[in-house]
């Protein structure tokens, strides 16, 4: 059985460094699996989604509106964006209450919803991690929760990820967000 | 042991193991990565061309030289190489040359979304498809084999779900290649005498590839009632929603069409679908063969396709999700905070001009509250279109075109003004770098794929030197000096040139004062600031707040504002 997570964030929060440590991870237990990542355009600022596959045998790269097992998600509008991609009936949403104002809100041309966290219609798990280059790797720590995973096992696939200078402070990251 | 690899590094190793000794390129997304990781390779030799025309042709040079070689490109890429493409068909090659093209189903980061296989058959060159990492690697060093065995360039295509996504590759040894370099003027002068006895070897070798089935496979199932015909990712999406249910036969080399195969397969099922992304292509074929399929019309020709679009089309049921309850605003990609770009967007804004614009980040100057941009077609096309423009109508109007676009093929667009004398001003955004595509080095900042010092185009030398004579340089930070610039040069009755320079903000070499932040006391809630769409400027409490991590002090706010609540 093939399961999916989602990382969605904006442009420039380190989704992409996530989802190759999820990747990692899952690659060093065996699993078959797929990450995909987002270039071009769409990393200035703007929405962006990862997925992570992990299973015996993955096909798709993709995950759709219903499928997700866990969603993780760095900004609330985002989750409130992304949340009918997580199964209603086991998936879990776990969100940064982090709010970053996009451009239609900026100019006035939209709004951005109040009380998003208390109308998302699914399980969820919330986590203030801030927006700073570590907060990608405190949310991992949160999802960590859900793996039953050792801690080594985890930071042997960060270590794999990232420059051996930055070791340590994503380690103390994903200690914080566990 | 095998590991996660991303489909465009896949194709750089494939590259590398082949023996692959020469690699040019343009960058391109979502082809780009192919080209960047190839570089980490000694072993190959690997630069950034000017554009992807001169990039094939430079490949083609290096397989007369008894090199391996290879040009990446993203589709509307292979368009600016089709030039070269349609005849390196007739000449062939010497050493192996692969030509990668990734399109961008969806347009998650381009002007259109074509469909890069009838270049395949418009050329008669062969065209592997691979689904996955692992193939991306296999296909690309097969691809040099049936380019040599066949004396053809071979094109690997690739799209966005295959280029950016990290699969499973088991890698190998790099094998060197030998090759004698030839020089052969009945080969290789495609004057009509010799092209027309090249010619009918294009079709004879057509012919001779058009039953090869090594890069195709056929996977049996437990129901023959329907079969599937699927390529790239699209097989992904068919077994992701059908499992090992009904046979498929997966297509990896897409031209020409294993015709026997695809018939000897079609007799197998009870009805067959084709399954695949964009245009009919492989329908199209398969009726030609004969066969009646099922494949457009039940299936979307528009966007990428994903397990779900297969799904719904298919009739096959589908998850359900549980949407938020209310409008979710959008999220757009936007200028970064202390672009360069903006002070000059929201100049142009003030001034009411109209802009022709180009293929870049600055593209993004179109959004809200700039929205000063009023055409973007291809690369260059700022330049042309403008020249056009003036020719036959007094609006005000500029051109804006990136440093990397315009070596790209802004110069020959600008060397038309100057020549045929039309009235436009065109402005050259140098930021030192290729932006949108992730920092690629270029010709106008004299650094080559490494970062070593390189040739470098003086942009003011080069404008003046095709004839045109009036060249200034203004800094998109100082917003008076820009708004009088353009206001000069629109007004004179002869071509001009502004180049605005500032480096782009995100390069790690540029230093900047550090975020500003805002006197409460003395800010009137006016929102002057918030007319040049900075991402670091909110309004709070009708007071005007600047977000400390993202601002980097460009200072335009601080212009903007009339009673100084900016503070340093």
């Amino acid at each position: 059985m093939t399961k999916n997570i989602m990382i969605v964030g904006v442009g420039g929060q380190g989704t992409l460094l996530a989802s190759k440590v999820l990747g990692q991870l899952f690659v060093d237990h065996g699993f078959d699996v797929k990450v995909s990542e987002v270039h071009g355009m769409s990393q200035r600022g703007g929405s962006v989604v990862t997925y992570v596959r992990y299973g015996d045998k993955v096909y798709s790269p993709l995950i759709e509106k219903g499928e997700a097992d866990f969603i993780v998600s760095f900004e609330l509008l985002e989750s409130a964006r992304w949340v009918e991609y997580l199964n209603p009936k086991t998936g879990v949403l776990i969100t940064n209450m982090m709010e970053i104002m996009p451009m239609p809100v900026i100019t006035g041309a939209a709004e951005y919803p109040s009380d998003i966290l208390n109308k998302l219609d699914v399980k969820v798990d919330s986590i203030d991690a801030g927006n700073e280059r570590i907060t990608n790797i405190m949310m991992l720590g949160r999802l960590s929760r859900y793996f039953d995973y050792p801690d080594k096992d985890w930071i042997d696939a960060i270590k794999a990820c990232v420059k051996p200078e930055f070791v340590d402070m994503n380690i103390a990251a994903f200690e914080q967000g566990r | 042991m095998p590991k996660l690899m991303l489909g465009n590094k896949a194709v750089a190793r494939g590259l590398y193991e082949a023996g692959c000794g020469f690699v040019s390129s343009y960058p391109g997304t979502p082809s780009t990565e192919i080209t960047e990781e190839a570089t980490k390779f000694d072993e190959i030799y690997t630069e950034w061309a000017s554009n992807e025309k001169v990039a094939m042709e430079a490949a083609f040079g290096a397989s007369l030289a008894g090199k391996r070689s290879f040009c990446g490109m993203k589709h509307v890429g292979l368009n600016v190489a089709a030039d070269p493409l349609f005849t390196l068909s007739y000449t062939g090659i010497n050493a192996g040359m692969v030509i990668c093209v990734a399109d961008d189903p969806g347009m998650h980061s381009s002007q259109n979304e074509q469909d890069s296989r009838y270049y395949a058959m418009a050329t008669s060159i062969p065209m592997l498809e691979p689904s996955d990492s692992q193939e991306a690697l296999d296909y690309t060093k097969a691809a040099y084999e049936l380019s040599e065995k066949y004396d053809t360039p071979v094109l690997v295509k690739m799209c966005t779900r295959v280029s950016h996504t990290q699969t499973m590759v088991e890698t190998g040894d790099r094998v060197e290649h030998k090759c004698d370099f030839q020089m052969d003027a009945q080969k290789y002068v495609m004057v009509p005498a010799m092209a027309k006895r090249r010619h009918p070897f294009v079709v004879e070798r057509r012919e001779k590839l058009s039953n090869i089935a090594d890069f195709n496979k056929v996977e049996s199932g437990s129901d023959n009632s329907r079969g599937f015909i699927c390529d790239l990712t699209s097989y992904q999406y068919v077994k992701e929603v059908f499992g090992d249910k009904h046979p498929v036969l997966k297509i990896g080399m897409v031209y020409p069409l294993a015709q026997e195969q695809i018939i000897d397969f079609s007799k197998t099922v009870d009805e067959l679908i084709v399954v695949e992304e964009l245009a009919p292509f492989i329908e199209t074929k398969v009726k030609a063969f004969g066969i009646d399929c099922i494949g457009k019309g039940k299936l979307p020709e528009i966007d990428e396709l994903s397990q779900r679009t297969v799904a719904i089309s298919l009739g096959v049921d589908v998850a359900k999700g549980k949407a938020f309850s209310e409008d979710v605003p959008p999220r757009p990609p936007s200028l970064c905070s202390g672009c360069p770009h903006r002070g000059l967007f929201y100049v142009l804004k003030k001034l009411k001009t109209y802009v022709f614009g180009d293929i870049g980040c600055y593209t993004l100057g179109m959004q809200a509250p700039l929205g000063s941009l009023h055409t973007a077609l291809c690369m260059g096309a700022s330049v042309s279109g403008l020249h056009g423009f003036a020719k036959c109508s007094d609006e005000n109007a500029v051109a804006v075109i990136g440093d990397s676009t315009f070596i790209h093929s802004g110069m020959t667009g600008l060397t038309d003004i100057s020549y045929n004398k039309s009235n436009a001003t065109v402005i050259i955004l140098d930021n030192s770098i290729t932006g949108m595509t992730g920092h690629q080095n270029n010709p106008a900042n004299g650094l080559n794929i490494k970062g070593e010092p390189a040739g470098k185009v003086d942009l003011e030398a080069f404008v003046k030197s095709i004839g045109i004579n009036r060249v200034r340089v203004v800094d998109p930070y100082n917003l008076a000096e820009t708004e009088a610039a353009i206001k000069s040069e629109i007004a004179v009755d002869e071509p001009s040139v502004i180049i605005s320079r500032r480096p782009c903000v995100l390069l790690k070499n540029v230093k900047t004062p550090g975020p500003i932040s805002v006197n409460a006391d003395k800010c009137i809630g006016c929102k002057s600031c918030m007319r040049i769409g900075c991402p670091s400027i909110t309004m709070d409490d009708g007071k005007a707040k600047i977000d400390q991590a993202l601002c980097v002090g460009c200072g335009l706010c601080k212009q903007m504002c009339k009673v100084g609540a900016f503070d340093d």
